[in-house]
């Protein structure tokens, strides 16, 4: 770290894992109502939980886009940030905003929070992910703009890098594409169509240009590689991601109405969309294979490998599973839907913050990197939560296919809830993965409690004086052969 | 990546092709916004089916359920619920109306939301006039 203003980041990033953790546990409270139809109701109904899930996850990955992107500008603009000062405003107004959003929720019957917050001037609340108030939707914009403005302008008056670039672009796009949130017509087929671009060209879309700048960032990091080689990977990333990607929409196109055509122009381009993840994948492995150094922050190189591979995984092969339109007939709307969007959200964006956040959190705790038993609890943290995502993935998709057989290709389809009850096992079996994936999110909290500055220190000296040691033995022998 | 491909071409892939994409996106959505007249059946939309697009909204329904298979995935598909109901809005009234305050032990259950029989009457419009939308014959079946 080499700006004092990098360290608005921090504020950010303990939002972020603070919200995760209300998350997760609101999470296993709508597991649990999969199976106990009647836990915790009518206090906080199915709809209730699932929005505080779902809107949690989004204010905290765009907590972590915000701190990744304070902590990053500054060093690859080589200037401090326009005004902390605005960063640190604009911080607490949006987890207030948040806190306040998530109190209503819980708080005020749905139907009562839209009437005291005017949804009847401009009616945006109700649909999915796109629940906010409003006032929440109005000071979303503010921030966001506040942001990329604070940002921006550091940017502008720096030194420009591909990187930096394509982050702006990336959040640029964010905050663009959330205007269509505020555009509801009446027609609920064109509601749909512009719903999408501001969910699927998100976290389809502009998310990915984060998620890629975020990725080469640490990778330059950690191992030394010339970013004229991570630049170049970063630019064939994105243009993949955009290439597939907006086209790709059409696979949300297939049934709610609109013409046919979009069934083979999302089947195909959505098809590709996989592309863009693997190069991820090969990007992660080969940076790290090429590395020039040692970095002593073992934890954050785990996490760089293991976001490339859970995000292949997750978008891309868990995405390609059900995005052509003649399965996609069959699987629309299903247990394999929440399967693909675990695994996408967990591998691609919950990692890579969870990436940019191991690699600066230390250094902006005054570390090169953590002590090595805090660093040994991350990875078991690491392991705890991906393993279980794995399964939770697994008995989703488990509970999915059995779903699509008897609900939508037998001859005798069942009703809905006769075939929730059938496969009420895997909803066991998924929540106890939660559980240990709460586990894994409770290891990893505690990693940051662990060690003090002076063992970071005494940690850190050992793995550099090792390489060092190594090198010259390399030069000695060297001069030894000559 | 070899020396050949440079970084300056892969920033003109990047720029080109996501101009060029952004441009055929933008033309399909001329394009389908031309002729979805045809499928959304818009001419049917009434006030009242404005106003149940409202109450579906405002009550927070596709936290629960899937409309046109987009939603939550904790209780029955609704875009062709009128359908699965015999083509009957009484059913569907009858059915929000009647919920239990205090749920179906160890069972789901829907909330009981309080609706005035206008707000019941606009929200079977709504879902009748859903009922309706080419959807390219999804779902599959009647039960969703």
């Amino acid at each position: 770290m080499k700006y004092e203003s990098q360290k608005v980041a921090r504020l950010y990033f303990i939002a972020a894992l603070g919200l995760f953790l209300g998350q997760i546990l609101f999470g296993l409270i709508m597991g649990l109502q999969y199976v106990i139809g009647d836990f915790m109701f009518p206090a906080i109904p199915f709809n209730v939980a699932r929005m505080v899930h779902t809107n949690l996850l989004i204010v905290w990955l765009l907590f972590g886009f915000m701190g990744a992107a304070y902590f990053m500008i500054p060093e690859e603009s080589e200037t401090e940030l326009w005004s902390p000062k605005l960063a640190i405003v604009l911080f607490w107004v949006f987890l207030v905003a948040g806190a306040l959003t998530i109190l209503g929720y819980l708080l005020v019957p749905y139907a009562r929070l839209a009437e005291m917050t005017g949804n009847d001037i401009l009616p945006t609340m109700g649909r999915e992910f796109l629940e906010q108030p409003l006032l929440t939707k109005i000071g979303i914009v503010i921030v966001a703009l506040g942001f990329v403005f604070n940002v921006g302008m550091t940017v502008l008056r720096g030194r420009k890098t591909v990187i930096s670039s394509i982050l702006m672009i990336g959040l640029i796009g964010l905050a663009v594409m959330f205007l269509f949130s505020f555009y509801n017509p009446e027609n609920l087929v064109r509601d749909k169509f512009y719903w999408w671009w501001v969910v699927h060209l998100w976290v389809e879309g502009v998310w990915e240009l984060i998620l890629g700048s975020l990725l080469a960032f640490v990778l330059i990091k950690v191992t030394g590689v010339d970013r004229e080689v991570i630049e170049k990977w970063l630019y064939m990333i994105v243009a993949m991601a955009l290439i597939t990607g907006i086209l790709g929409t059409g696979h949300h196109y297939f049934w709610i109405g609109a013409p046919e055509y979009w069934q083979w122009l999302g089947s195909v381009f959505s098809a590709m969309e996989p592309i863009p993840f693997f190069m991820m994948t090969l990007f992660a492995f080969n940076m790290v294979n090429k590395r020039r150094r040692e970095h002593p922050n073992r934890a954050a190189i785990l996490w760089a490998m293991g976001t490339g591979v859970m995000a292949f995984l997750g978008a891309g092969v868990w995405g390609f599973l059900h995005t052509l339109a003649p399965v996609n007939y069959y699987t629309h709307g299903t247990q394999l839907t929440a399967a693909h969007g675990h695994m996408a959200f967990y591998g691609a964006y919950a990692m890579v913050v969870m990436c940019i956040i191991s690699y600066a959190m230390p250094l902006m705790r005054g570390r090169i990197a953590n002590s090595n038993r805090s660093q040994v609890a991350e990875m078991w943290g690491f392991w705890l939560m991906t393993v279980s995502m794995v399964f939770i993935t697994l008995f989703l998709t488990a509970a999915g296919v059995v779903q699509v057989w008897l609900q939508r290709y037998t001859e005798t389809p069942l009703p809905f809830m006769v075939v929730q009850d059938k496969i009420a096992i895997f909803f066991w079996l998924r929540e106890l993965a939660g559980v240990f994936f709460l586990g894994g999110l409770g290891v990893y909290l505690w990693s940051f409690f662990i060690g003090t500055d002076a063992e970071a220190a005494r940690d850190n000296a050992k793995v550099l004086a090792k390489v060092n040691t190594k090198a010259t033995d390399e030069s000695t022998q060297e001069t030894a052969r000559a | 990546m070899n020396e050949t491909f440079t970084k300056a071409m892969a920033r003109n892939i990047f720029y080109g092709g996501s101009l060029f994409f952004i441009l055929v996106f933008l033309g399909l959505t001329y394009h389908t916004e031309k002729v979805l007249p045809e499928r959304d059946h818009r001419e049917n939309i009434t006030e009242e089916v404005v106003l149940g697009k409202k109450v579906w909204e405002e009550n927070n329904c596709i936290g629960c359920h899937t409309l046109l298979g987009e939603g939550a995935y904790f209780a029955p598909e609704l875009g062709n619920v009128y359908t699965r109901f015999g083509g009957s809005k009484e059913a569907i009234m009858a059915f929000i109306k009647y919920r239990p305050v205090e749920g179906v032990e160890g069972r789901r259950s829907m909330p009981q939301f309080n609706l005035s029989d206008e707000e019941l009457e606009a929200l079977a419009e709504f879902l009748k006039w859903t009922s309706e939308i080419n959807t390219s014959n999804w779902p599959p079946n009647i039960q969703g």
